[in-house]
């Protein structure tokens, strides 16, 4: 039995990770990993890059085919699409924000690990509606990158 | 309760308005005296009744009036759209089932197909009405229904009909433990309606018991409405819902607990706190493992029931299947029962959940405007591909519950033919 099975925290082994220079480019991590029934992040790609065998298969990211747009992190409806870019020692991660208040491009924010606890402190960069999801730019230590998911504004 | 002298009066269901006098009813009601009952009975005719408007009920009657019957749907809410209205998260599924559409959008616009065609005179639609029992009838189907007016007066309308579709959907379970008649001890669909309905704020922190789908969603939601969930428990060994719902709840920091579940609620006039404990793999409490956990809430997410009491009523054969949730009615591919004409959608045919509710209201749909005479090759075929959608989204791991439910209830159709 996997951990996420019993606490619902998913661990770097449990995805498929992006290599260095992939990250550098900025690209989406499909924080996936159940064959669920679900598949608008197929349709939302403008680039085909991910795919899956059938509609309830898990996900796939071509990382060298992904422009790290972010259409996807709007439209997943399991919130589980992240962006992350890493450039001159920071890393940007694009995440979906369903709470109020919205934060303002600029403002200082707790940026939170997948357990919910917070890691230290990030700056939004870009708050934009992707359908009808608000999805947050962060800007952290590249550090961070991998760990944090949300924030608390 | 006893509302402008009127008793037996669903407070938790009525429109509240200035002015009006509401009594505890302590005891039983009088009969009615003539100023209440003395309305006369109307008649309805209709080809196809369908009961219950929420996912399964409102894709049903818009696929029937679509195929040429003329329908009426009758909810018991003030207004259409069953447990959609309170599903402010996205679906899953693809483009076909509204995919990435939140579920009060899908609930307008079903609504907005349903008025369309209420506009061209093709589908009735009567909603605070509750059908209250099936009568003899010669040939047709014959139902009697109470709708609810302003004035907290009702009028019965008897309904006779071709076909029924019964999708009245399901109860929430409740569970046994000390303290859980005290006031602020919830179901997890009660605390979805007083927030996301009303925009009442149910308590102020909360302990869910129950990481299904529903637990998980409805957690998350009490978060986005500011309210602070405690925790999750799941006397399960593994979370059962999605990990992309349990994932949510994780990083806005609120801890899912498997294998633990509530031993009591304490509290003098309301909850004030809960007595959490371990379980061992027999599902049995690890004595020492209890922790007093302070909250004003609690969140009952732990299951549900289909509600076939007017199928039961009607005839049709039920049988106990714990995969779909407890008894259900026997139906064949087409959701007809076991009694001509009879038809059964959404969770009255098994839990499951509204993407899959919604196809069954179409396939439930269709087959009744089918057998009323509207046959032709081209609904054979959109009948097929309902059958074969549903077939999808029921083929991945989480749908193996379902896919056990509908195994058993076909091998019981088999048996009884």
């Amino acid at each position: 039995m996997k951990d996420y099975e019993k606490n619902g925290v998913l661990s770097l082994e449990d995805l498929r990770l992006p290599s260095k220079k992939q990250l550098e480019k900025g690209v989406a991590i499909l924080e996936c990993v159940q064959e669920i029934p679900c598949n608008p992040c197929v349709d939302s790609c403008p680039v085909n890059a991910i795919s899956m065998k059938d509609i309830n298969a898990v996900p796939v990211n071509d990382f060298d085919r992904c422009i790290g747009c972010g259409k996807c992190v709007g439209l997943c409806p399991g919130l589980a699409i992240f962006v992350v870019k890493i450039k001159d020692g920071k890393a940007s991660i694009m995440l979906p924000y369903e709470f109020l208040p919205v934060p303002i491009v600029g403002e200082k924010v707790h940026v939170l690990d997948r357990n919910g606890k917070a890691c230290g402190n990030g700056l939004v960069k870009r708050v934009v509606k992707i359908g009808k999801t608000m999805v947050v730019t962060v800007e952290v230590d590249e550090k961070l990158a991998m760990d944090v998911r949300n924030i608390r504004v | 309760m006893r509302v402008d002298g009127v008793p037996n009066v669903r407070t938790c269901i009525v429109p509240l308005r200035e002015g009006i006098n509401v009594y505890i009813q302590d005891k039983l009601a009088d009969l009615p005296d003539a100023k209440f009952v003395g309305k006369p009975k109307k008649k309805i005719e209709t080809d196809v009744f369908v009961v219950g408007a929420g996912p399964a009920g409102m894709c049903a009657a818009i696929e029937s009036a679509e195929h040429g019957a003329r329908v009426l749907i009758v909810d018991e809410n003030q207004c259409v759209g069953g447990q959609l209205i309170k599903q402010t998260h996205k679906f899953f599924g693809s483009k076909q089932e509204n995919a990435g559409t939140r579920g009060v959008v899908i609930a307008k616009e079903l609504e907005q197909k349903l008025r369309e065609l209420e506009k061209r005179g093709k589908v009735k639609i009567m909603t605070d009405s509750t059908v209250i029992g099936y009568y003899e009838g010669d040939k047709r189907h014959r139902f009697g229904v109470v709708e609810r007016l302003s004035d907290y007066s009702s009028i019965l309308y008897e309904v006779e009909c071709n076909s029924v579709i019964v999708a009245c959907g399901a109860m929430e379970n409740m569970l046994l433990f000390p303290g859980n008649d005290l006031p602020s001890v919830y179901g997890a669909g009660a605390v979805q309606t007083l927030m996301n309905v009303y925009g009442v704020k149910p308590g102020n922190k909360v302990v869910m018991v129950g990481a299904g789908n529903v637990g998980l969603i409805v957690s998350y939601q009490l978060l986005q409405a500011g309210i602070d969930v405690d925790r999750v428990v799941e006397a399960a060994p593994v979370i059962g819902g999605y990990n992309v719902h349990a994932a949510k709840l994780c990083r806005c920091g609120v801890p899912i607990q498997t294998s633990h579940s509530i031993k009591e609620v304490y509290g003098k006039d309301g909850v004030e706190g809960a007595v959490v404990v371990g379980l061992d793999e027999k599902w049995q409490p690890i004595p020492g493992s209890e922790e007093k956990v302070e909250c004003d809430t609690i969140c009952l997410a732990v299951g549900l029931t289909p509600a076939i009491r007017l199928l039961s009523q009607i005839g049709v054969e039920t049988e106990f299947v714990p995969e779909a949730g407890g008894y259900v009615a026997l139906h064949d591919d087409s959701m007809q029962t076991t009694v001509k004409g009879v038809y059964v959608a959404g969770d009255s045919s098994g839990i499951e959940e509204a993407s899959t509710a919604m196809i069954e209201g179409k396939i439930a749909g269709l087959s009744a405007a089918i057998m009323l005479g509207h046959k032709s090759k081209e609904n054979k075929k959109l009948l097929e591909q309902y059958c074969e959608e549903l077939k999808k989204l029921r083929a991945g791991p989480f749908g193996e519950k379902p896919r056990a439910a509908k195994k058993k209830i076909a091998s019981f159709m088999e048996k009884k033919r």
